[in-house]
């Protein structure tokens, strides 16, 4: 069986669940081969051998994650040169589609980006134009790259012995010429990263201000889930920016999504229809978010939202 | 400074978006086409860099002749000239494809400086800016929500999904841009007058030295098998809140197992 070459996403050695994932997805195409690169790979081992990695590489270089993306794809080419896998998984993060766009450039392959599953014969399914078409798309050139939603598919874990191969990779003067001098890792508190999230409940502009975004913070804590804006609340300020869903903010795809005072526009929806199951309160009746909702309530936040919170409070 | 930014037509999110069933490629009549939102941003960069170190901006873009329309509206801005590749040997490419093409014509008119969106409104590959700095072996100075340039070297902070990166280069380079980088300013009517006499250089392949045989639907490194709307979802249930509101919701996520 071909190896299927997975990139670890982790920051710092913490590997993303989105890992896990492409992992749960690479068992089923073949034999899953983790890459990771960086430091921290001994704090993060178990994981994914947990998760069925039946080999992994290991590039401990801290050069490697010194300069914008290219060491990556250097990596991954040396790579497919040399283990022939049947395709690469990355995730479909801004930083994981330039690692395929880089790595399709030096191997003549194509990409199929933002899949939310691949079937046999590395046949991918993108959901598309905010989840209207479904497409069927497969990689015709060199070998399928492939750029997966995080969230689209269920981790199980499946425990293994991987065998560990250091690998190194020399760069070249263009892999070094976007240095990276300071990472700044911003605050995210105790709530789960909003791509990743099992659960995300949204505000828009009715929530009204920032101060009132602390009754979308409450709920979202009661249920353990992630906060999320509409552009509205970021574009006015009540809300960080890394935090908006839709067209030109984060792709989510939860368990559970509940927009609160979201009127439902179709760049917003490009953000967040594919999540399985879609609860809105809003006051107007006529809102289109409700054409998307599994349940949903014709009220006033200010006095739905706190009541569910300590409703759930309550249950627990 | 030499500033090439790099603008692509879109359908508008608002009017219905399709694919075209003879060969599976986006229905660009079907829609009305508008500049796509963050290449707005891109412009806007290129013209404030212009501004603060002098130099052009010329805007290229890649696309149908209806594309006119978007790079009369990115000069109406202030960018000083366009150069316009199209050809019907063009249509269908993909993402690598799209790339080469351009890296073409970057070829010709030379660049200090690519500025582009991170991600189109129609395809959202995210995958150009990398493909290109890979092609041209420049810096790759993509997601940015700040550019600084002193001289031939150029700061940037990448955006990410922890905070941001601090990131270092020297000219040439490319850059992505993220929305939060600035306010793209309206075409005055001055703008709009003066747009209507700069040059626009309109280029079929053959004139840019781009090979055929590597561009366009039949020769693509992707291809799209087949496609379908999707089921719509079922109807849910919608209540009018009567005081009990937030305790329905909460019934409804201890029947899914929510809570
Ligand atoms: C190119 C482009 C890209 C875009 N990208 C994005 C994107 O990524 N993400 C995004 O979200 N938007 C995006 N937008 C903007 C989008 O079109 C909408 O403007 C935006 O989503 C509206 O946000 P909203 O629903 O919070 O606000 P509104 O549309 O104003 O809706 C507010 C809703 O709150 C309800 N409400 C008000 N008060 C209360 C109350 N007390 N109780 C209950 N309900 C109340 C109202 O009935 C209304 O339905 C984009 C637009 C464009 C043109
Ligand atoms: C629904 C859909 C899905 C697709 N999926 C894939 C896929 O999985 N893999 C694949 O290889 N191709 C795919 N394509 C093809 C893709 O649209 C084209 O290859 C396109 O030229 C580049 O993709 P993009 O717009 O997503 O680029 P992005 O990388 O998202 O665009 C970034 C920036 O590049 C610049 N730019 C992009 N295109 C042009 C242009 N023509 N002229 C000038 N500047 C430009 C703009 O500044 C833009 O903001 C898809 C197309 C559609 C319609």
């Amino acid at each position: 069986m071909a190896e299927i070459l997975v990139l670890v996403d982790h920051v710092d050695g913490e590997v993303k669940k989105v890992t896990l994932e492409l992992l749960t997805l690479a068992r089923r195409l073949g034999e899953p081969a983790a890459v990771w690169v960086g430091p921290g790979y001994e704090g993060a081992k178990d994981k994914l051998a947990e998760y069925g990695a039946a080999k992994v590489y290991v590039a401990a270089d801290e050069e490697l994650t010194s300069y914008v993306v290219a060491p990556k794809a250097a990596l991954l080419a040396q790579l497919v040169q040399s283990a022939s896998p049947g395709a690469v998984l990355v995730s479909a993060t801004g930083e994981g589609k330039e690692v395929a766009g880089r790595l399709a450039v030096k191997t003549g392959s194509g990409v199929l980006t933002d899949v939310v599953d691949v079937a046999e014969g590395f046949v991918g399914e993108h959901s598309i134009f905010g989840g209207a078409i479904i497409a069927h798309a497969k990689v015709t050139k060199g070998t399928p790259i492939i750029a997966v939603r995080p969230n689209a598919i269920a981790p199980e874990a499946a425990p293994a012995a991987p065998a560990e191969e250091q690998v190194s990779v020399t760069l070249s003067d263009a892999d070094k010429a976007a240095k990276i001098v300071e990472r700044v890792v911003q605050e995210k508190g105790e709530r789960p990263d909003l791509t990743e999230a099992a659960i995300v409940v949204s505000g828009g502009r009715g929530v009204g201000s920032a101060e009132n975004f602390k009754i979308i913070e409450d709920l979202a804590d009661a249920l353990g889930g992630a906060v999320g804006a509409s552009r509205a609340a970021t574009d006015a300020g009540w809300y960080p920016h890394q935090f908006q869903v839709g067209q030109t903010g984060k792709t989510v795809s939860p368990q559970l999504y509940i927009a609160v005072g979201i009127s439902g526009a179709i760049q917003h929806r490009a953000g967040m229809q594919t999540s399985k199951t879609i609860v809105a309160i809003n006051k107007d009746p006529e809102a289109p978010i409700f054409e998307l909702v599994d349940y949903g309530v014709v009220g006033d936040l200010f006095q739905v939202a706190p009541q569910l919170t300590e409703e759930i409070k309550k249950r627990k | 400074m030499n500033i090439v930014v790099l603008v692509k037509q879109v359908p508008d999110t608002e009017s219905p978006r399709k694919l075209k069933s003879e060969d599976s490629t986006l229905d660009r009549a079907a829609a009305d086409g508008v500049i796509n939102e963050l290449d707005e941003y891109a412009i806007e960069e290129a013209l404030r860099i212009k501004e603060a170190h002098g130099g052009e901006v010329t805007v290229l873009t890649m696309g149908p002749d209806k594309a006119t329309d978007s790079i009369r509206k990115a000069l109406a801005m202030g960018a000083d000239k366009a150069v316009h590749l199209v050809d019907d040997a063009l249509a269908g490419s993909d993402a690598l494809q799209t790339s080469y093409a351009i890296q073409q014509v970057l070829g010709r008119t030379g660049f200090d400086l690519v500025v582009l969106g991170s991600e189109s409104t129609d395809a959202r590959t995210g995958l150009l800016a990398a493909m290109l700095a890979e092609r041209l072996g420049v810096p790759q100075l993509s997601l940015a929500n700040k550019v600084e340039i002193n001289g031939t070297s150029i700061t940037v902070q990448r955006q990410t999904d922890y905070g941001y990166d601090k990131v270092e280069a020297t000219l040439p380079a490319v850059v992505s841009v993220v929305e939060k980088i600035n306010e793209p300013r309206y075409p005055s009517f001055k703008g709009i007058m003066a747009a209507k006499k700069k040059p626009v250089e309109t280029l079929g392949i053959a004139d840019a030295g781009i090979d055929a045989g590597q561009v366009g639907l039949a020769n693509a490194a992707t291809a799209v098998v087949d496609f379908a709307e999707a089921p719509p979802r079922s109807k849910g249930e919608i209540v009018t809140d009567e005081g009990d509101g937030g305790i329905k919701i909460a019934e409804f996520l201890a029947s899914k197992k929510f809570v």
